[in-house]
């Protein structure tokens, strides 16, 4: 028989939303710092090409922000609507950062609001440009104080449990707790990664259809160097977030490793599958690497899955999600740093077809490298909303209905997700990148006379 | 005065200024449709979309602000109010939804779909009504908690004439709020076709408003006694209220001072919404949850009102530039820059 489960329709509608949303979330973060890089590099060249990449980029921007905007409300919304027993009891604790965080938000979307009207205002085009920082740093700071929050739930401290009550509240010592670091740093640098790789894509499927216009190539050249110096940078940090997981959440680490027995020299475990044992079958095995990404030693010891109890251990499915976090972070780098050697030492083929396909797919694979890095994230703390104290079953609300919500927000994520597509290709073909040179070159003469 | 107070009358603020400007920007969307349906889109057209455009994130702004600062000040309502509003909230988000990527789809991306369009305009009306139904349950008996679980009784919050009188009150508030502050803007601007339209508007709307408000005083008698006579203990601020509702619609008739008309509007909804609400005090939800057992520690109450304050610091010389380069920005208001 079927049976209404609030809970699980809960975990399936918070997903859906947040699946959804880190889309648009992770575009509002990356691509504002995009843009004042290419409006930046325009001033310095004084090249009107790269200030044309900074307005179109801005137009594409403002679409996919409401989006987040929207999308962003309803998640900030359905935490208390969904999980009103985590939110009560990790809200004593926990809010000041989602309190910040609206402020980071109203800082962004007050400069956004007059970056996007006063193109044309300033004689100087740096003043113009000074009104994006606030704009950058508003969206990033977002990006950081949810981290917080989410790092809180990984590895909450800041107060003290007793007989169901919270005393002794430390809110600055629950926000810095130690996931954050490694968690914010993380979070950031693969959003600016992705959003370098995204519109790498765009310039990218230009070239691959033959349009070998030099705007294109410039657009194509910033976003992968870019792309490649965050790709780095991410992979540096993802490094060190594995040491983190080694020390605060072992059972993460190994259960996404499928490192079962507690050892010494313990190998990293690449795809594979498991019988009905547990016993690894068809796996790539790099030995010593998992101690070496947990320890920096390849002799160190790393915790396995088994000291753990049984039901206080993630789904084992998550290992998938870290291959291919990892295998796709690995790739983008590697395709970053052929294009970047490539463009150094003349290599034909970086001009080949087939390799703007491969950079075409680019910011799309990135995309999909964020979504499996939360998902890893997220049900890598199951079975806990709140590490050791409290788990995701006994948050969620009774509310009868969730299973109808999860079908309007499925049906709404499809139209808006559909409707923002299809405006941003709208869009830009109606007005494709020559048309608008032209236009603004003969504004220019007219303006020289 | 106590941290409770300090946290809730901080919320209140920001709720009024959402009011504010959430009305503004819903009745400008709705105006804005309406012309385009009832032929008169050359008249009110333009005038709106130069004052929307820069500012519909920031309206969103103030309602995210409001609830998770709620939460913040009183991690309690995330259990009461979220464990009943589900299926409220998510029709609100819902429309919001709508309301704000349609904004942006249209005014970025040019698209031009008229039943878009409608459910733009109507979203302006909706909106309101739908957020305004938490005010209703906030009364009140429509929640019944039986053990550990609460549940909104659907049935008793439709049939209830409460909650239509304060849909109603939402709605016409709307129209009203917005036509007086466009009226406003249009004369600012110098276009006097759009602004005896508006003050039009302003004007037949000015009247259902209040009649609006005594059909909620009169429910109220029945409904909440306890609200009642407290309403009654501070009629003063009512009676405040009325002579700026007076003087509004005075300036609005004799076509004089209409940025004055504008500021006694908001002193006249400024009177009236922090008697609605000292007189709900103390309760966030009849019966089960006062601003104090609903509250959260000091620790926690100290550092969010220093963060409200730094904010705060941030925040003013922000909207100052905002509103110096548009809102009250003579050149951009004509359409010169």
């Amino acid at each position: 028989m079927w049976k209404y489960d609030p809970v699980l329709f809960s975990r399936v509608l918070t997903e859906l939303t947040l699946t959804f949303h880190i889309i648009y979330a992770t575009i509002g973060v990356g691509v504002p710092l995009m843009i004042a890089i290419a409006q930046w590099v325009g001033i310095r060249k004084n090249d009107e090409h790269y200030i044309l990449l900074a307005r179109r980029w801005t137009r594409g921007f403002v679409v996919t922000v409401a989006v987040g905007v929207v999308t962003g409300t309803a998640i900030g919304l359905q935490l208390s609507l969904l999980w009103p027993n985590f939110m009560q009891l990790a809200g004593q604790v926990i809010s000041l950062p989602l309190f910040m965080e609206t402020f980071a938000f109203f800082l962004e979307a007050i400069f956004l609001g007059i970056y996007l009207y006063t193109w044309d205002r300033f004689e100087n085009q740096k003043k113009h440009l000074l009104l994006l920082i606030p704009v950058a740093i508003g969206s990033s700071a977002s990006a950081m104080f949810i981290t917080m929050v989410n790092a809180f739930m990984n590895t909450p401290q800041g107060f003290e449990l007793k007989n169901g009550v919270i005393t002794n509240i430390e809110p600055l010592v629950a926000m810095f707790n130690p996931a954050t670091p490694t968690k914010v740093a993380h979070v950031l640098a693969t959003a600016y990664m992705t959003c370098a790789f995204v519109l790498a894509s765009i310039a990218a499927w230009h070239l691959m259809r033959g349009n070998r216009h030099i705007y294109h190539k410039k657009a194509l050249y910033l976003t992968m160097k870019t792309a490649l110096i965050f790709s780095l940078a991410s992979a540096l940090v993802g490094d060190l977030s594995g040491k983190f997981l080694a020390e605060y959440q072992p059972e993460k680490l190994a259960a996404a490793e499928w490192h079962f027995e507690t050892s010494t020299h313990a190998p990293l475990v690449l795809f594979g599958m498991l019988d009905e044992n547990n016993n690894i079958k068809n796996a790539l095995i790099i030995p010593n690497a998992l101690s070496i990404l947990a320890h920096n030693h390849p002799a160190a010891e790393v915790k396995g899955l088994n000291e753990f109890p049984k039901e206080e251990t993630p789904p084992l499915y998550i290992h998938y999600l870290f291959d291919l976090m990892v295998t796709l972070g690995v790739f983008l780098t590697v395709v970053a740093a052929v294009y970047w050697l490539g463009k150094i030492f003349k290599w034909k083929f970086v001009a080949k077809k087939w390799f703007f396909g491969l950079l075409v797919a680019s910011g799309p694979l990135s995309m999909l490298a964020i979504e499996a890095g939360w998902y890893l994230a997220e049900v890598g703390r199951q079975p806990w909303i709140l590490r050791g104290y409290m788990k995701t079953a006994e948050a969620a609300t009774s509310s009868a209905h969730v299973d109808t919500m999860l079908i309007l927000f499925s049906i709404l994520y499809l139209i808006l997700g559909i409707a923002s597509a299809a405006v941003l290709i709208n869009m830009f073909r109606k007005n494709p990148v020559e048309r608008e040179l032209a236009e603004r070159s003969g504004q220019q003469e007219v303006m020289a006379e | 005065m106590t941290l409770e107070i300090v946290g809730i009358s901080v919320l209140w603020l920001f709720l009024f200024g959402y009011v504010i400007v959430a009305s503004i920007d819903f009745g400008a969307g709705f105006f804005s449709a309406y012309s385009d349906f009832a032929k008169k889109k050359h008249i009110l057209h333009k005038i709106i979309q130069r004052y929307l455009s820069p500012v519909w994130e920031v309206t969103n702004v103030f309602l995210v602000f409001f609830f998770v600062g709620i939460v913040g000040f009183f991690p309690k309502t995330a259990y009461y109010y979220g464990s009943i509003l589900l299926v409220p909230a998510s029709i609100a988000i819902v429309l919001l939804a709508i309301r704000g990527s349609y904004y942006a789809f249209h005014t970025y991306g040019g698209t031009e779909r008229n039943w878009y369009l409608l459910a733009y305009g109507l979203t302006g009306l909706f909106i309101p009504a739908s957020l305004s139904i938490v005010l209703t349950i906030s009364e009140g008996g429509f929640v019944e908690k039986s053990g550990e679980t609460l549940t909104l009784l659907y049935k008793e919050l439709f049939v209830s004439p409460l909650t239509w009188s304060i849909v109603l009150l939402s709605i016409t508030s709307v129209l009203y709020i917005s036509a007086t502050f466009l009226t406003y803007y249009a004369n600012e601007a110098g276009d006097m076709q759009a602004r005896e339209l508006l003050r039009k508007y302003a004007l037949s709307w000015s009247g259902p408003t209040i009649l609006s408000a005594l059909l909620i005083i009169y429910q109220l008698r029945h409904h909440n006694p306890e609200h009642y006579s407290n309403m009654f203990n501070i009629a003063w601020m009512f009676a405040i209220s009325c002579l700026f509702f007076v003087l509004t619609v005075y300036l609005l008739w004799k076509k004089r001072h209409f940025g004055w008309a504008f500021i006694s509007l908001l002193l006249q909804y400024a009177f009236a919404f922090y008697a609605y609400g000292i007189s709900h005090y103390p309760y966030l939800l009849y019966p089960y949850l006062t601003i104090y057992d609903g509250f959260t520690n000091q620790a926690m109450a100290i550092a969010l009102i220093i963060a409200f304050i730094a904010g705060f610091l941030l925040l003013i010389p922000s909207l100052y530039l905002l509103m110096r380069l548009f809102l009250f920005n003579k050149k951009y208001v004509k359409g010169q820059l």
